[in-house]
């Protein structure tokens, strides 16, 4: 089996988040970049198909030569190879469209992606990767196992669960669940020097309008203070979340 | 050229988000000029969409479809929006919504965008404004393409009535290949989901263990709230991993988040910042939840919760 993990490069989940150049750019000054939280989980699940069912795993980003680190990280947790695609990632439609190249291009037969990236949030590349390659796609899929070519997958659903089953080719849409968090690996040294062995191809763009613009940020305006009640007069709260908040 | 929006039902009746998108779409409709068309897929009562703003009704009523399935829900909507000429499909941001999406983007060549919180500020170019960077900041987005798919944040719009007759026609669209086989759906029905839940009460670390969360769940039945909990509770094997939210769990946009025993980390605080209302109890007065919260109480949970339970009991009880 043929896997592709797709690698989103993101803020580190306690970043300050800032912006630049009119307020039409995010700021990376002083920001650490991660492999975002959803991919690690399908990575490590990619890693467990890996040595329980002999998978070769390939990671890929598309984005400059700065997510090249956060690649790094990816072979070294495991993975055996790297692709990224040399184009900056502006709009999900247009990272989807390099990506589905990639997996055409590769012949892979299962694409782990992430329910959606911390950063853009889109909730698209996945799912628009599957539509473009004509391959089945679960989304928030909390469990995954494969025999051949028959999978059996869990995808959350608003309020529960749903078992369903599928056969490759396939994309899924990936988090928390897939595996636990203990299971997630910190790549160790003899890890880290085998990554610098491994293959990490550059490849160049194909040719993809952007469909959607960023045309400018914004930060929610600051919070008021607080209006604290003791805990001697929780009527006051009561009355506070009718009367004023409206809310119960 | 109507605007398309799908509206979402369960077990045969319209989901509340519904007619918030409905709304919305209506709002869109009347920048462009042109009517709201609604989309259903084995919905039994579809009068009420009048009471948002929808001219026309298309009826979908397929046993094919009678557990969701992505590519053919999508598959109606490409086929709906192609006969309805829409150029602006509204979507709702639940589970099966951000399923179907991006598939529907593919089908009509057109951009997407998620989370969407306001009516967009220009019809030409198209400009919506979506919550980006986990609730951390606003995006204005444009999109380019002739038709424009549009995932609307719940509770982000609110419900607008507008009166009107909806007149309701059989659409009957060709369903190929699935590719997916519901096997089994486990779902509690007697639950409010955090997705549809207007209130939301959480408990985190602070309350020492899963044997105290029957208060939690207490308080949430007396305010028809769904129960959540903060990461390492969940983590702890405390509460099922579906209960987690924040920045890597679910997000919560609901009018009130209670948060008890939850210190607010800034990966929890981004999850839940869409929610309008926020009120923390918490022993520790510099928690930072409380920098973020509308209001607070200082206090021990053993005592503030049980307390505030029988208080809201008798406040029910008079209303
Ligand atoms: C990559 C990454 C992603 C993460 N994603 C998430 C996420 O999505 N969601 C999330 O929640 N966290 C997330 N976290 C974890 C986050 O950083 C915090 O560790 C976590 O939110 C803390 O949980 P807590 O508030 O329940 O526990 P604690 O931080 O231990 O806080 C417990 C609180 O309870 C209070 N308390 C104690 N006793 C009482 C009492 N008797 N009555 C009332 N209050 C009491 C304490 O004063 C304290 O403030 C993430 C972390 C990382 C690194
Ligand atoms: N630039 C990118 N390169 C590789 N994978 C990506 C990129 N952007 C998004 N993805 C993948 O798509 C998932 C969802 O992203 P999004 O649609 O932006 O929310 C991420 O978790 C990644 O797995």
């Amino acid at each position: 089996m043929k896997i592709l993990v797709c690698i989103s490069h993101v803020p580190d989940t306690t970043s300050k988040i800032n912006f630049t150049d009119g307020d039409t750019k995010f700021d990376t000054n002083g920001v650490q970049f991660v492999i975002n939280p959803n991919d690690e989980f399908g990575l490590t699940r990619a890693m467990w198909f890996k040595e329980k069912q002999s998978a070769h795993v390939t990671v890929v980003n598309v984005g400059g030569p700065e997510t090249e680190p956060t690649l790094r990280k990816a072979l070294a947790i495991g993975a055996d190879a790297a692709i990224r695609v040399n184009t900056p990632a502006t709009d999900g439609f247009s990272v989807a469209k390099q990506l589905a190249q990639v997996v055409t291009d590769g012949n892979y037969d299962l694409v782990i992606a992430g329910r959606e990236s911390i950063d853009y949030n889109g909730g698209m590349v996945p799912g628009m990767i599957a539509g473009l390659t004509n391959a089945n796609f679960v989304n928030n899929c909390i469990n995954l196992e494969i025999e051949g070519t028959s999978v059996t997958a869990v995808r959350e659903i608003d309020g529960g669960k749903e078992t369903v089953s599928t056969t490759l080719p396939l994309v899924i849409g990936g988090q928390k669940g897939i595996v636990e968090e203990s299971d997630l690996r910190i790549p160790n040294m003899r890890g880290i020097m085998m990554a610098r062995q491994k293959p990490l191809t550059v490849t160049e763009p194909v040719a993809a309008n952007a469909e959607t613009n960023s045309v400018k940020f914004e930060k929610p305006a600051p919070k008021g203070a607080v209006k604290l009640v003791s805990p001697d007069n929780l009527d006051e709260l009561i009355n506070l979340l009718h009367n004023e908040a409206k809310v119960i | 050229m109507s605007v398309l929006v799908y509206t979402e039902s369960e077990q045969g009746k319209l989901k509340k988000t519904a007619f918030e998108v409905a709304s919305y779409a209506k709002a869109v409709a009347e920048q462009l000029g042109t009517t709201v068309t609604a989309i259903t897929i084995n919905a039994d009562d579809t009068s009420p969409l009048s009471n948002y703003g929808v001219d026309k009704v298309l009826t979908v009523t397929s046993s094919e479809l009678s557990t969701f399935n992505a590519k053919g829900f999508a598959e109606v909507l490409h086929q709906a929006a192609e006969k309805e000429e829409s150029k602006v499909v509204v979507l709702s941001s639940s589970a099966n919504s951000k399923y179907l999406a991006p598939l529907l983007a593919v089908y009509l060549n057109a951009g997407y965008a998620s989370n969407v919180i306001a009516a967009p500020s220009s019809t030409s170019p198209f400009t919506v404004k979506r919550s980006a960077f986990t609730n951390k900041a606003f995006e204005e987005i444009s999109i380019n393409t002739d038709v424009k798919i549009i995932g609307v944040s719940n509770n982000a719009f609110g419900l607008i009535e507008n009166s009107g007759a909806a007149s309701e026609e059989t659409f009957s669209p060709s369903i190929t290949d699935l590719g997916i086989k519901v096997e089994s759906v486990d779902k509690a029905s007697d639950k409010v989901s955090i997705a549809d839940a207007e209130i939301v009460v959480s408990g985190g670390r602070g309350l020492k263990g899963p044997e105290n969360w029957g208060m939690i769940e207490e308080l949430a039945e007396v305010l028809g709230a769904a129960t959540a909990c903060s990461k390492p509770v969940s983590d702890l094997g405390w509460r099922p991993h579906a209960e987690h939210v924040g920045q890597t769990g679910k997000p919560v946009a609901s009018n009130l988040y209670i948060a008890i025993g939850i210190s607010g980390a800034i990966q929890h605080l981004a999850g839940i910042n869409a929610s309008k209302v926020k009120v923390v109890i918490n022993t520790d007065p510099e928690a930072p939840f409380f920098k973020a919260a509308d209001y607070g109480v200082v206090g021990d949970a053993f005592q503030v919760v049980p307390e505030l339970i029988e208080k809201l009991k008798s406040f029910k009880a008079q209303q």
